[in-house]
């Protein structure tokens, strides 16, 4: 049932731009649901229409086809005047902050209020709240060319929350700032949707942020939508080589693996190169104990990388083994009998020798 | 002091007062600039948001309608102020009933100024970041608010440089308009300064109007100064 109650349901939509008589599909028949209070995270190159495919929950762009449905009002059968009053109830927030150069911080934040029908007293409270809530409290009358990027972020997430939307939307908020701030201004997202329960529809090029606070995430590529799922799901299990390449760029074993091979390492191997892959308790057992205890099969590992995500634990592994061939043959099964991914690696060696 | 006014500038003496004097003409140009100058702001400033809020990417597109606008502010942009100032004699005198004396340099002036303006006003707001015009839309604003409190608001130092600009050049109109019977500085400076070899007049004339150029572009800019952040 929730999956038809999504507080947002995009559902077959395509759009096309016609430009000097080409014309062309940036997003091809994509249907997502986003359930109240997800972490949603668009996951892609530049390029591949996530941008385009979230500015259609707002109506910023128009679909050339297929229904936009948030709150179950379906978005483009509104008159011009019943979708702006829709769109209050979706904040936004951009990758260039887009604030008002014009308006002080305290100013921006009220920019959103001005149509609220609130009086002056009750705005100044809203907006000494909302400044509080992102920590700018002591920047109300700053200037936006006076702040750094993050804290020119934080004024348009406040902007964003002003008329106590339901959604929020972060098109590339973070693509602009450095890791330090995009980690806090991801904290900042993920306690919003904590302690307001609001929904969060991210979209990103870096998986790092998505694995932060998503719960949930759509891949795309070329328009459209190859791979979505959980955010554990698509961390342990990615099933499209676009999302493991997105895996492997935040896990770093796609570098490692380059590594090996590039420095020579490889000629030096002996055994069989096997990559693990994890989620939950299975964790805890201490694998290469276990294999050198059980099959006298040593394991040599190159590498190893464990995270947290969403309290839940992933890990990734990468070793030789090296033994009898039997046994590294039982050790591989005892393996596979796990609740682990396993995967045998081969390289190829260097080309040219 | 006096006397050396007398001994230097004989003719601006002789011509400072009366119908024809330095004061009536100095008061004749302030009258023939602000007074087109409002009406050409008003007018360009309306034109200036036409062309840019239904451009292709505005807020509002409509081709049709911009094509048009786009094509006849160019129109009235290519002639000559000068030509301009006889060519629409009848439609002046319709207006403001009469061709000649300062009120009846208006109406050309107008004409004159506008498009030259609502293509300055143009520029300066589509300078406006798309980006901010987008955070407006998506916060929910119709297109009316957008053009006040996100055009006009935004790009209100641009404005001020181009309003700047656009009177200054409008004082150079003017002083053709005088020439031709608008009266005002320019007539003083052609008319008595230049026919009558009184050059001491044309030289103070010349100076006045450099002054009053001087003052406006100080304002402009002071205002500038304090509006952008």
């Amino acid at each position: 049932m929730a999956e038809q109650n999504g507080i947002i349901q995009l559902k077959d939509i395509d759009v096309t731009f016609a430009n000097e008589g080409k014309t062309i599909e940036a997003v091809k028949d994509v249907s997502i649901n986003v359930n109240k209070g997800d972490v949603f995270g668009v996951i892609g190159y530049s390029g591949a229409g996530k941008s385009t495919l979230v500015r259609v929950i707002n109506l910023l762009q128009k679909p050339t086809a297929g229904s936009v449905i948030v709150n179950n009002q379906n978005l483009t059968e509104l008159s011009p005047k019943d979708l702006r009053k829709a769109r209050r109830n979706i904040g936004m927030i951009f990758q260039h902050f887009n604030l008002m150069n014009s308006l002080t911080v305290y100013g921006n934040v009220d920019f959103p209020l001005r149509d609220s029908g609130l009086s002056k007293a009750e705005r100044k409270e809203k907006i000494d709240k909302l400044l509080n809530i992102v920590g700018l409290a002591d920047r109300a009358k700053n200037y936006p060319s006076q702040l750094s990027g993050g804290q020119k972020q934080r004024v348009a997430i406040a902007r964003a929350l002003a008329n106590d939307p339901e959604i929020l939307i972060s098109d590339e908020a973070t693509s602009a700032l450095d890791p330090k701030t995009t980690t806090e201004i991801l904290n900042l997202l993920g306690s919003l949707n904590e302690k307001l329960g609001i929904t969060i529809v991210i979209i990103t090029h870096e998986m790092d942020a998505i694995k932060q606070i998503c719960n949930r995430v759509a891949v795309m590529e070329d328009g459209q939508l190859i791979e979505e799922g959980s955010l554990l799901s698509i961390f342990g299990n990615p099933k499209e080589q676009l999302t493991k390449d997105f895996v492997n760029t935040s896990t770093h074993i796609g570098s490692v693996l380059d590594e090996i091979r590039d420095s020579g390492i490889v000629d030096k191997l002996s055994g069989r190169l096997i990559e693990l892959n994890y989620i939950g308790d299975s964790t805890n057992e201490p694998i290469v104990v276990e294999l050198y205890k059980r099959f006298k099969v040593e394991a040599n590992i190159l590498f190893s990388n464990i995270e947290r995500l969403q309290n839940t634990t992933v890990g990734i592994m990468l070793f030789a083994l090296t033994g009898d061939d039997q046994d590294v043959e039982n050790a591989i099964q005892y393996l596979n009998s796990l609740k682990v991914n396993v995967k045998e690696v081969t390289l190829s060696k260097k080309e040219g020798e | 002091m006096g006397n050396l006014v007398n001994k230097f500038l004989p003719n601006v003496v002789a011509n400072w007062e009366g119908d024809n004097g330095f004061v009536t003409a100095i008061w004749q140009t302030l009258y023939m600039t602000f007074v087109s100058a409002l009406f050409a702001g008003i007018i360009g400033i309306l034109l200036g948001i036409l062309l840019v809020v239904t451009a292709d990417d505005g807020i509002t597109p409509h081709k049709a309608f911009y094509t048009c606008l786009d094509k006849l502010v160019n129109l009235f942009r290519s002639i000559p102020f000068i030509i301009l100032l006889a060519v629409i004699g009848p439609f002046t005198k319709l207006i403001v009933g009469q061709t000649i004396g300062p009120t009846g340099a208006l109406v050309p002036l107008v004409i004159g100024t506008a498009p030259f303006f609502a293509r300055q006003v143009q520029l300066a707001l589509v300078e406006v970041d798309h980006g901010v015009i987008e955070a407006a839309e998506a916060i929910g604003l119709s297109p009316i608010k957008i053009i006040f409190r996100v055009y006009l608001k935004e790009g209100l130092p641009e404005l001020i440089r181009s309003g700047t600009l656009t009177i200054i050049s409008l004082i150079g109109l003017t002083a053709m308009a005088g020439a031709v019977g608008g009266g005002g500085l320019g007539n003083m400076a052609i008319s008595v300064g230049y026919q009558r070899f009184e050059n001491d007049v044309t030289i103070v004339s010349m100076l006045f109007i450099l002054v009053l150029v001087f003052v406006i572009q100080g304002i402009g800019d002071f205002a500038v100064r304090k509006l952008e952040h």
